[in-house]
């Protein structure tokens, strides 16, 4: 089965802008979200379905805006709660095409608990964390995904905070999707949400976001293309020996002792030793071993699905128990309220 | 002692052996009411054997209200005080309000039962001691330093020394039993007596046995057997020279069936699902007292009820909002703890206008207090624990079987009005039980969710307004995802009036603010009524939630002494019922009773300018009919301060 089985489609062609809403984008010029609104609206037609019946769900913070500039139903809810909010739609109406947009303030730090219990119950639903690596709605405190030592208005000496690796985390939350895409590359990141959108269960993508007033520049080096950004982009592909550099020089190998993965020159380690991606590894380990492999100073990331795995959803086992009790119980209430027990008292 | 009938009619019993002939006579005397209260370790079954007794009690025709009383932890160390877990019960053949003052017969099952409840006991009581359990160890591990039993220190009480254990395990002898599980059983043994000393039937707590261990057919004859021990002991000793009737009560016409009041809620809950033809989908975190709804709706998928066992309190609320918000009836079900966690996602809630039941099952506070013991402190919390000026209506039930009523009512309110209720429920009436005059599934009213199907722009503009308002209920559209043409988006932060959009605008706020007042001040409540038999009375006790019971037996108190006073018991606590200031009006003193510090009482005084008076007392325990008589008596004589 797959994510958007159950929900109904339309023959009619759409286009972007049946699905842009009529509000004003109040965004900064720059923004890293401008990009990722234009790559979700061009995307969601190719996916035919109803737009009534597509949701999105956010949170709080310059991410969580994003739901009103579509022309779907939607909901700007509270700060880290949209996973929770998203469960209890999805849980109820298998119909729609639930999305949680959120941040990595919204999703990292006040809800770093919802994220991990929904990606843990794969609840199926698209969760698009839009990483810039700062609180910008708030302007200009440090988040957990922010280096340490950031210089910022509540950390004037410098942030102590290690930050979170967010792809290991949910990875270790057991996430059955996993994937990292970046505001620039338009192409990798509707590839992404195509992969996304397909898979039933909780289908986590990290965009690496641009916030041009308060971290301006965070991603310029992999951002900006070029051979900086070959130097430094791994890109993943399913079935294919995972390598990168300006002439594809370099592979990702298993690490020394066997223990994780590095990163080897080709040339140097034979081409027998690269490895090959397989997102549909059912052990996390490698596509956690892939994780460690993106520095936060950039000078490597992974990008791409780094893992696609299925097993069971929440969502659909609480609906077959729903069924399964229709089936073989009887919903009589008037024998519900009268229980096993009763007596009569006559007039 | 409270004023009730005692002995009315004597008369001498015969009570035949088991062989048929009748060994001695025993005068059985007719009671109209009596309160038993069991206790024992946690471990003990006392919620069990009273219920059971309670079973029986109802079975055969009393009316009866029970209040079990057990400590937070799960199993404290055997045989200390703070493992002591009681259940009382009352039942009579009238109509009782309470579970009663004091009992008539503690059952104490070891020495930390005993020191824990005999002050309870009034002079003159009975006493059924489980004699195996006064051992010097236990004596002495809470504090007695000679076995009370036999030193002449209970002479005041008639005092039964049985040792239940080890006449347990003599009629499990012969079985295969383990000794372990034979002494488990002295809890059955001490029903089957007190049942044989009330004339209890008893077919249906053997099929109860039968049915509850139908997977160990071993375990229920066990039961059995230590169950006719008890009983049998009765009757052939000669340590009970009297047995007690207490006659059927006469209650309205109709079948009535035992019912605590968290079951009653989720009934509520599953008959509100049915009439609304919405599904229900629960978001809820374990707390004590309200898991048990959680418990009792996982049953009922059948009925298209959802339960979903978040990763706490906000995710719970989070998730039934979730649902609302796609068009099934969403609950939450928590305590006062968790009434605090869910402020912000209430707001929420308030602020996207959407139905949600919230149900607040009272207990101590503040902050973890005393989880096991019943309060209602979470008035105000319920009025104003949200930022901003965020109303929304309350509703609270008076006791058990009024759950399920007040689950109804507030339903009705939060769909018809698109807003979330709280409903203010406590300890004592969740795990509370009374008998139910089982309705008919027929006169519950159906409830109309009423979606949004069409645009509704007023400019003629074919747009979909999410705000744009009902003239009457000042409700918004409830438009759910899946519907053609009325895509929208909503939220938290403030929005025009009609159209939906995000607004700043100052106007707007202030307009918007006043709007979402006015549409709670609005809800349809139906008037207040007064019980004045005297029709002349000065005095107005005015209570909610729990109290309903001692209030109303303290009023029957002050009745009998030939005085007048009014009652009045409020279901609605926002709004307030319209006739309500007149009616506080109309008589010279108005008296507040509430297990907080005054919560009603402010929120009177400030709205009303009426100089109501408070009598408070929050110990975790209800209020006694006998001590409210006495606040009421003084009261009238003009003595409270």
């Amino acid at each position: 089965m797959g994510g958007l089985d159950a929900i109904p489609t339309t023959d009619q062609k759409q286009s972007a802008k049946d699905y842009t809403s009529d509000q004003e984008i109040r965004w900064c010029p720059g923004c890293g979200d401008y990009a990722v609104l234009a790559a979700v609206r061009g995307f969601l037609p190719e996916l035919g379905l109803r737009r009534e019946n597509v949701v999105f769900i956010s949170g709080i913070g310059c991410s969580s805006r994003f739901p009103y500039y579509l022309n779907t139903y939607g909901m700007h809810s509270i700060h880290g709660r949209a996973p929770t909010i998203a469960t209890g739609l999805a849980v109820t109406r298998p119909d729609l095409s639930v999305f949680v947009v959120t941040g990595d303030g919204d999703a990292l730090s006040i809800g770093g608990n919802h994220l991990i219990h929904a990606i843990r119950r794969n609840v199926n639903l698209t969760i698009l964390l839009f990483n810039n690596r700062i609180y910008g709605l708030t302007k200009g405190q440090y988040s957990p995904t922010s280096e340490v030592g950031k210089i910022t208005k509540s950390t004037p000496r410098g942030s102590l905070d290690h930050p979170f690796n967010p792809l290991s985390l949910v990875l270790g939350a057991e996430a059955s999707f996993v994937a990292r895409a970046i505001d620039a590359d338009r192409a990798q990141l509707t590839d992404v949400l195509r992969k996304a959108t397909a898979h039933r269960g909780t289908s986590f993508v990290e965009i690496y976001q641009d916030c041009p007033i308060f971290n301006d520049g965070a991603f310029d080096v992999i951002r900006r293309g070029g051979d900086n950004a070959k130097q430094r982009i791994i890109p993943l592909r399913h079935g294919e020996p995972i390598r990168f550099g300006v002439n594809n020089e370099y592979g990702v190998v298993l690490g020394e002792g066997g223990f994780g993965l590095r990163i080897a020159p080709v040339a140097g380690v034979g081409e027998d030793a690269v490895l090959v991606h397989d997102t549909e590894r059912p052990d996390p380990s490698i596509a956690f071993a892939l994780s460690r492999l993106s520095d936060h100073d950039l000078t490597h990331t992974i990008t791409g699905v780094f893992r696609c795995v299925r097993r069971p959803t929440y969502d659909d086992g609480a609906r077959l128990q729903i069924r399964e009790a229709k089936a073989t119980e009887s919903a009589d209430l008037a024998a519900l309220l009268r229980g096993r027990d009763t007596w009569t008292v006559d007039a | 002692m409270t004023i009730s009938d005692s002995a009315i009619t004597v008369q001498p019993g015969a009570a035949k052996s088991s062989n048929g002939a009748i060994e001695h006579s025993r005068e059985v005397l007719k009671r109209s009411c009596v309160v038993i209260r069991f206790a024992g370790d946690s471990g003990d079954g006392m919620q069990l054997t009273g219920d059971r007794f309670s079973s029986a009690a109802a079975a055969f025709g009393n009316d009866l209200a029970t209040m079990p009383n057990f400590p937070a932890e799960i199993r404290a160390p055997a045989g200390t005080l703070p493992g002591v877990s009681s259940f009382q019960l009352h039942f009579a053949d009238h109509d009782i309000l309470t579970a009663g003052d004091q009992p008539d017969v503690l059952v104490a099952m070891n020495p930390a039962a005993l020191k824990a409840n005999i002050a309870d006991l009034p002079p003159g009581g009975i006493l059924v001691a489980n004699s195996d359990e006064f051992t010097k160890r236990n004596l002495t591990k809470v504090g007695y330093p000679a076995n009370p039993l036999e030193d002449g220190s209970l002479c005041a009480y008639t005092v039964h020394s049985v040792a239940m254990e080890t006449l347990a395990r003599g009629a499990l002898e012969h079985t295969e039993l383990s000794k372990k599980d034979a002494s488990r059983s002295k809890n059955m043994f001490a029903l089957g007596l007190l049942c044989w000393m009330y004339h209890r039937p008893t077919e249906g707590t053997e099929r109860y046995l039968r049915e509850k261990f139908v997977r160990r057919p071993d375990l229920a004859e066990a039961n059995i057997l230590a169950f006719r021990a008890g009983w049998n002991y009765g009757e052939t000793t000669e340590t009970f020279a009297v047995t007690y009737e207490v006659s059927p009560a006469k209650l309205d016409a109709g079948t009535y069936r035992q019912i605590t009041g968290n079951t009653a809620l989720a009934y509520g809950i599953v008959a509100a699902g049915q009439r609304s033809g919405l599904p229900v989908f629960l978001g809820s975190y374990p707390i004590t007292p309200a898991s048990d709804i959680l418990h009792e709706l996982s049953k009922h998928k059948a009925f298209n009820v959802t339960t979903f066992q978040a990763e706490d309190e906000i995710s719970g609320i989070g998730a039934a909002i979730g649902a609302a918000f796609g068009g099934a009836f969403g609950v939450t079900t928590t305590s006062g703890p968790g009434i605090s966690l869910k402020s912000e996602a209430a707001g929420l809630a308030v602020a996207l206008e959407l139905p949600l039941l919230i149900i607040d099952v009272q207990r101590g506070g503040p902050s973890t207090g005393l989880p096991t013991k019943t309060e209602q402190s979470d008035l105000l919390q319920a009025m104003f624990g949200r930022n901003g000026e965020c109303p929304l209506p309350i509703v609270a039930p008076r006791s058990p079987t009024d759950c399920f009523d007040a689950a109804l009512d507030a339903t009705r309110i939060a769909i018809t009005y698109r807003t979330p209720v709280i409903l203010l429920s406590d300890g004592s009436l969740a795990n509370g039980s009374e008998p139910w005059k089982v309705p008919a599934v027929e006169s519950l009213p159906p409830i109309e969710p009423g979606f949004a199907t069409a645009p509704n722009a007023p400019d003629g503009s074919g747009e979909f307004w999410p705000y744009q308002r009902d003239d009457d209920t000042l409700a918004r559209p409830w438009a759910v995802p899946g519907t053609a043409g009325l895509e929208h988006r909503i939220g938290g932060l403030e929005k025009a009036d009609g159209r939906g959009s995000i607004s700043y605008d100052p106007d707007n706020h202030d307009h918007m603010v006043r709007l979402r007042q006015a549409k709670v001040d609005g809800i349809t409540v139906p008037g207040l009524e007064v019980d004045d038999p005297d029709g002349h009375a000065e005095l107005l006790v005015l209570g909610w939630g729990s109290t309903f019971g001692a209030i109303g037996a303290g009023c029957r108190q002050v009745r009998a002494h030939g005085l007048a006073i009014a009652q009045a018991h409020l279901r609605h606590l926002n709004p307030l019922p319209a006739n309500l200031a007149d009616l506080l009006h109309n008589y010279r003193t108005v008296l507040v009773p509430e297990m907080n510090l005054g919560q009603l009482a402010l929120l009177l005084r400030s709205r009303f300018l009426i100089d109501v008076k408070s009598y408070t007392k929050v110990s975790g325990l209800p209020f006694k009919a006998e001590e409210l008589r006495n606040v009421f008596i003084d009261a009238l004589k003009g003595d409270l301060l």
